[in-house]
């Protein structure tokens, strides 16, 4: 007989690239510029893309597809998940979700995951705009499942639960939990596999409903209103069944209050060179002070 | 009723230095407030532990004591602060930014419908006017943290929703015994009423937990370095210049990201807080995210290749050079100079 199939839900974000802020992405005033920040795959949930990958071969009949939350430009992360191994995916996308805050956030992709209904939830331990760690255990939270957190690695998939090795500050801990249930995977899981040259000629066509709407007459548009499998599932907040009063800036219980730019206040830097007198003056002295030794 | 509560994470049996770190920021907040400081915990053999907690300012001493909660479980250690929350309503609840607090505060917050504020570096009372409909708060928890990778310093308030709830990273605040001993009046959690048999799903099959080996909190003297390293190979200069000097060796988020050393050695917001007497920062460029955890050092000393680094507006000395050269000479002049 046939296993049941064993579908998995990676929940993934589109982020600014908040680790490579250059020159260029400040402004004069020392203010960041936002818009000349690349718009990534949040690096840990490549390795939940990865981690559910692996599964759904350990699996043998499985699916995985990503949900994601954000605007329509955030349909590149699906694709460049499909690139990489991905069945498809979901975006939830529309204005009633802006001003999130990871409560509000965890609620809307909660009301999305109850439509999926998935057997697991695979999402990064964080995203490096935030550096939370909120989402995933918030989501499980509401949807009444396990969680395991700073998952490392997939230990054995059984039937109706599944082991895994997770890292903790000072070591690692081994837990088997019931499905379905909620991983949330750490960096220091194996890296994604890289885009598949095949997939990529595949998939590359690949749109939400309003990708096609926006450009109806385009090749790429009548590619993917024809074939099932190049259609990238949209869902704006009325399809997921809402309260209303729970999405948004409405269903966030914090509040910013202030923003302050980080501009660094020049402090007199004794300026020194690499050559030898400046090193060795400065050992002397920090040897003299005992600062050092 | 209303008072400030702590989470009381154990390692080891012991109670962990971020929990009295937060008992210490957690009685000023009290006193502040004008309510009561209570901690929380939640473990097995706790007998005797309120003694610790009040030295530490802790009024009252919650306890839920059964060897169900130990080692840490998400689900029943979420049931019991939730049904303690719900039955004793806290204004505030603060928890570790460790792998215990990270892990299942949000399930808390989630299921209370809180606000939930990661990785706060400061925490202060203040007012709020809503900007929208001028509604006044007073005595509110701002949570204050950096964001956006270190780039913007936020204030974050929870109006309307209680407790207001935050996690603070080890080493972030001070740690310091409260002027008097305070009561530490045990009192026991009924937990039996909290916890579900499915709250008991999860199974701990195997443990491995090392013993702290790493101790760059306490170290007088701190090497650290950044992407500017190159590789995990050159990274090794790092820790040839940290032993020359008797140092501990830390590192940037970028170069623990890049895999050149251990995450246990990250200073900065995601890391470790410090504040040694002498910070030699190498090849590190100086974002906020790290700068946090480090610039209450009494002495830095930066090695850039770039002379306008961020890193050099808070340094005393900014040395302009190649780690690759610079160092070497150091541990030279070093060497030459001292005894």
């Amino acid at each position: 007989m046939m296993k049941k199939q064993l579908n998995i839900v990676v929940l993934a974000k589109q982020v600014p690239d908040t680790r490579n802020v250059g020159k260029d992405a400040m402004t004069p005033e020392g203010t960041v510029n936002r818009s000349a920040l690349p718009a990534i795959f949040n690096p840990e949930d490549l390795n939940a893309l990865e981690m559910a990958l692996h599964i759904r071969e350990l699996a043998g009949n499985a699916t995985v597809r990503v949900l994601t939350m954000g605007p329509a430009r955030a349909a590149d992360i699906i694709r460049d998940a499909m690139f990489r191994g991905a069945d498809g995916g979901y975006l939830l996308s529309g204005r009633e979700f802006a001003g999130s805050d990871t409560l509000a956030t965890s609620y809307a992709l909660s009301c999305a995951l109850r439509k999926i209904q998935p057997d697991l939830i695979v999402a990064g331990r964080q995203a490096i705009d935030g550096d939370t760690a909120q989402v995933g255990p918030q989501v499980a939270e509401k949807l009444g499942l396990p969680q395991v957190t700073y998952a490392e690695e997939i230990v054995e998939l059984k039937e109706k639960s599944i082991v895994v090795k997770r890292r903790l500050d000072h070591g690692t801990e081994v837990v088997e939990s019931p499905l379905p249930m909620v991983l949330t995977v750490n960096a220091s899981a194996p890296e994604c596999r890289p885009k598949n040259a095949k997939r990529v000629m595949k998939y590359k066509f690949a749109l939400t409903p309003s990708e096609i709407a926006a450009a109806p007459d385009t090749e790429a548009a009548r590619r993917a209103t024809e074939k099932e499998y190049l259609q990238i599932t949209e869902w704006a907040a009325a399809d997921v069944n809402p309260d209303p009063q729970q999405l948004g800036l409405a269903g966030s219980p914090t509040k910013v209050k202030k923003i302050e730019n980080v501009v660094f206040q020049a402090k007199e830097a004794k300026k020194l060179t690499a050559a030898d007198c400046d090193i060795a003056d400065l050992m002397v002295e920090l040897i003299a002070s005992h600062t050092l030794g | 009723m209303n008072n400030v509560f702590v989470y009381i994470e154990l390692e080891n049996g012991a109670v962990a230095d971020v929990s009295l770190e937060l008992l210490t920021k957690g009685r000023e907040l009290a006193d502040t407030l004008k309510v009561k400081l209570e901690a929380v915990v939640i473990g097995e053999n706790l007998a005797g532990i309120e003694k610790e907690l009040a030295k530490y300012g802790a009024d009252t001493v919650w306890v839920a004591d059964d060897k169900i909660f130990a080692p840490f479980r998400t689900l029943p250690h979420t049931a019991v602060m939730c049904g303690l929350i719900e039955q004793e309503k806290p204004q505030i609840a603060l928890f570790g930014a460790t792998p215990v607090g990270r892990d299942f505060a949000p399930r808390v917050s989630s299921a209370l419908h809180s606000g939930l504020t990661a990785d706060c570096t400061q925490l202060v009372i203040g007012d709020h006017a809503d900007p929208k409909t001028g509604k006044g708060y007073t005595n509110l928890l701002y949570q204050i943290r950096p964001a956006f990778g270190g780039n913007i310093i936020a204030t974050i308030v929870n109006p309307d929703h209680r407790p207001q709830m935050a996690t603070v990273r080890e080493g972030v605040m001070r740690k310091e015994e409260a002027a008097k001993p305070h009561a530490g009046e045990v009192r026991k959690i009924d937990w039996q009423k909290f916890v579900k048999d499915t709250d008991l799903a999860v199974k701990i099959i195997d443990r491995q937990i090392e013993e702290r080996k790493i101790n760059i909190k306490g170290a007088s003297v701190i090497v650290a370095g950044g992407y500017g390293m190159g590789s995990k190979e050159n990274f090794q200069l790092v820790h040839e210049l940290a032993e020359v000097l008797g140092a501990e060796v830390g590192a940037s988020r970028a170069a623990v990201d890049a895999g050149f050393t251990d995450h246990a050695r990250q200073i900065g917001q995601t890391g470790v807080t410090v504040r040694p007497k002498l910070y030699i920062a190498c090849g590190i460029s100086g974002q906020i995210q790290h700068t946090a955890g480090m610039d209450q050092s009494s002495m830095i000393i930066s090695i850039n290749t770039d002379p306008e680094a961020p890193i050099n507006k808070i340094a005393d000395y900014a040395i302009t050079g190649d780690v690759n050269d610079v160092i070497p000479k150091m541990i030279k002049y070093y060497k030459q100079n001292s005894k």
